[in-house]
């Protein structure tokens, strides 16, 4: 790592110290997702609408009458965060124009947990970018419905153990790895694409701020740490986080005009994967030979991100 | 007042939408669509209006848009039908519920299966219970004026519900009639920009959608209900307000040539204009016909109802929708647990007919109020069915 990005990470004093995401909600010890959460709400400021999925940050924030959200909120269903935040942009446009609101811009910003993003969301998220709406989408992947009980999702990694992909005598786990929704939002224009994970904050700060600033669509995909789901200690979740970036599994990377860009570069050797997996109950039935194949996939994977990074340029080049 | 234009009913229907001047629409072209949404389109990109046309990828998501848009405080329109309102189901009762006035044109079309595309109600009373107002229009005249009416409605502070205005499909989306159009001017005045009540926007953060305990969602659907129900004030006193400003006038429960009439059919939306022709052919052989039209559905006028079918020994209730393996139509079954304690009451004849695009025609409303004549009590049965 270069010491100019050492810097970025251990000057959490850049962060808006104002909260937007109130104490007192109702998340799980531990959770990565709401912390996620907090950092992006304090980069976004206070011109924003925040459409929100059903899922884990919605149930934990507003039980009637109370509410953890001191920015604009709605939500109205699972799937339909995107397709909302499309209602709420247009609105926005329409109004200001007609002078019936202030003259000043405000965001729409639509967020989703991994279902609500790559399985029954994935539909209107996809509509939503393809019309080129100015909504910035935020998916916190905590890589399953941790909400309704930990069933696998399609972010589900490869051999983890959710309720509904059990570690079985026959099937050990999650049969597929995860969708790649960044790499399905690049190939639908979307000018601004990245990956983050709070526990290196002021990259997801930078990312936030760079998502918001694009006049049109762009989407955010985010490391969402989750100790119940994963069946991991509470006090690990920052670790996890670095340790899933270490070892090459989540990197961190934005495409900006189908340009590829790693934002925290690579060691020349990542860590062996058996260092993120063995802290977590949904990888303990893995064997030797299971883990050398996750190893595989995950080589396999990095490869074909770093030729993207090495070979790519960006639209706006000729 | 305008001059009359002949116009297919459907492109009336958006012009009408236009006079309204909306802030967002958002559409998709399910099978099938009306002109209605084509015809918005054309206006939005003429320039004509001033508001966003999203084409989204799903009626889910058109109905999503127009939440997320009407709770950002704009007016909002949308137009679907069939397949269409059914893909909506789950996001109307959160509309309904959130209080957010969304105004929508539906062509009354089949459910599919099998997949059929015409005429009859089959999509609209899945939705029955979704807590929306729901209207029947007869014919164009009555789109234009009803269109217009429903925003008025639907934004009043009294009543901040959605509407869905239902428009027969093909039977009156794609009719050319004669249609008068109230002037620009005179929708302005009547209908000024919405005010929103509340409005998602950052200089007053607030949280919509809140998730309700069991300890409090029993008093959110109380209060639903309450809304539901006292909305027939505001819509009566705007139908009035209409009446004294364009001379054309809405009832929740319209007549024809029902005063003391012995038989009454009931109908509602586009074949009420068949049944008054029935009527008056056999009046005219001195039979004691009348015709009893429910424009609104929902809230259920039953106080209306009661007043125009007093007296009368039958009620032939025409369904163009039936409840599999229950009670009959939804309109009669409705109609018949209201009237169960009544002491004198008329018996009811359920027809279930005009299904997926049959003809309903003025030979079969007299065929069907002959057959009526010799039912010794209530019963429901489908007419016209070819064994």
């Amino acid at each position: 790592m270069t010491l100019v990005q050492n810097f970025e990470i251990f000057a959490p004093k850049l962060i808006d110290r104002k909260e937007y995401f109130s104490p007192g909600h109702r998340a799980c010890q531990g959770c990565g997702e709401v912390l996620a959460l907090r950092i992006i709400l304090k980069a976004l400021g206070d011109d924003v609408v925040i459409s929100n999925a059903t899922g884990c940050m919605e149930i934990i924030s507003t039980a009637y009458p109370q509410t953890a959200w001191e920015v604009p909120y709605i939500h109205v269903a699972f799937e339909n965060a995107a397709a909302v935040g499309s209602g709420v942009e247009a609105a926005l446009k329409a109004l200001r124009r007609k002078g019936r609101i202030p003259d000043r811009y405000v965001k729409s910003v639509a967020i989703a947990g991994d279902g609500g993003t790559a399985d029954i969301g994935l539909q209107a998220l996809s509509g939503a970018m393809e019309r080129g709406h100015d909504l910035m989408f935020v998916c916190l992947d905590n890589e399953a419905y941790m909400n309704t009980g930990i069933q696998r999702s399609s972010e589900t990694p490869f051999m983890a153990a959710t309720t509904t992909s059990p570690a079985g005598k026959e099937i050990k786990g999650q049969r597929t790895g995860k969708k790649n929704v960044p790499e399905i939002m690049v190939a639908h224009g979307v000018p601004y694409v990245a990956t983050a994970c709070p526990s290196y904050p002021i990259d997801l700060v930078n990312k936030v701020k760079k998502a918001k600033a694009v006049k049109g669509p762009s989407y955010l995909h985010v490391f969402s740490m989750c100790p119940t789901g994963w069946r991991c200690a509470s006090e690990i979740t920052i670790k996890l986080g670095k340790l899933v970036v270490e070892t090459g599994v989540f990197p961190l990377y934005e495409v900006e005009n189908g340009k590829y860009r790693l934002t925290m570069e690579m060691p020349k050797k990542l860590r062996p994967v058996e260092d993120y997996l063995k802290h977590q109950g949904r990888f303990r039935h893995l064997s030797a030979d299971d883990i050398k194949l996750v190893q595989k996939k995950v080589d396999y994977e990095i490869k074909k991100l770093m030729d993207k990074v090495g070979g790519l340029k960006g639209w706006d080049e000729k | 007042m305008g001059k009359r234009v002949g116009m297919e009913v459907g492109i009336a229907a958006a012009e009408a939408v236009a006079l309204c001047n909306i802030d967002v629409a958002a559409v998709y072209p399910i099978t099938p669509q009306s002109h209605i949404a084509e015809h918005l389109a054309d206006i939005v990109h003429d320039g004509r209006i001033n508001a966003e046309f999203i084409t989204v990828e799903s009626e889910h998501s058109s109905i999503s848009a127009c939440a997320g848009a009407s709770a950002a405080g704009a007016r909002v329109y949308t137009a679907t039908s069939s397949q269409g309102l059914m893909l909506m189901h789950e996001i109307l009762p959160i509309v309904s519920a959130m209080r957010l006035p969304v105004v929508m044109g539906n062509a009354n079309r089949a459910i599919s299966g099998p997949l059929n595309i015409w005429n009859d109600h089959t999509d609209i009373m899945p939705q029955r219970d979704c807590g929306w107002i729901c209207m029947f229009a007869e014919n164009g005249q009555e789109v234009i004026d009803m269109t217009i009416q429903s925003f008025k409605i639907a934004e009043h502070p009294d009543v901040m519900l959605p509407i869905v205005l239902n428009i027969d499909g093909f039977q009156l989306t794609h009719m050319i009639e004669p249609m008068e159009f109230p002037s620009q001017a005179q929708v302005n005045r009547f209908l000024p920009p919405r005010k929103p009540f509340v409005a998602l926007h950052p200089d007053n953060p607030i949280s919509m959608g809140c998730f309700n305990m069991p300890d409090i969602f029993t008093e959110s659907m109380k209060a639903k209900e309450t809304a539901l129900r006292n909305s027939k004030k505001i819509i009566v006193k705007i139908w009035n307000e209409w009446g004294k400003l364009f001379g054309r006038h809405y009832r929740p429960v319209e007549t024809y040539k029902a005063k003391g009439a012995k038989t009454l059919i009931l109908t509602m939306g586009s074949m009420g204009e068949t049944a008054s022709v029935a009527v008056d052919e056999m009046r005219k052989k001195g039979a004691s016909v009348g015709l009893v039209k429910m424009r609104l559905w929902r809230p259920l006028p039953i106080e209306e109802l009661r007043a125009a079918i007093k007296g009368a020994k039958t009620l032939i209730v025409m369904d163009r929708a039936i409840s599999f393996g229950g009670a009959g139509g939804p309109v009669a079954t409705d109609i018949k647990s209201y009237l169960f304690q009544d002491k004198s009451r008329p018996r009811i004849v359920n027809y279930i007919m005009g299904l997926g695009g049959r003809d309903v025609t003025v030979d079969d409303f007299i065929a069907m109020t002959k057959k009526a004549a010799k039912k010794k009590e209530d019963t429901f049965e489908f007419y016209g069915v070819r064994e």
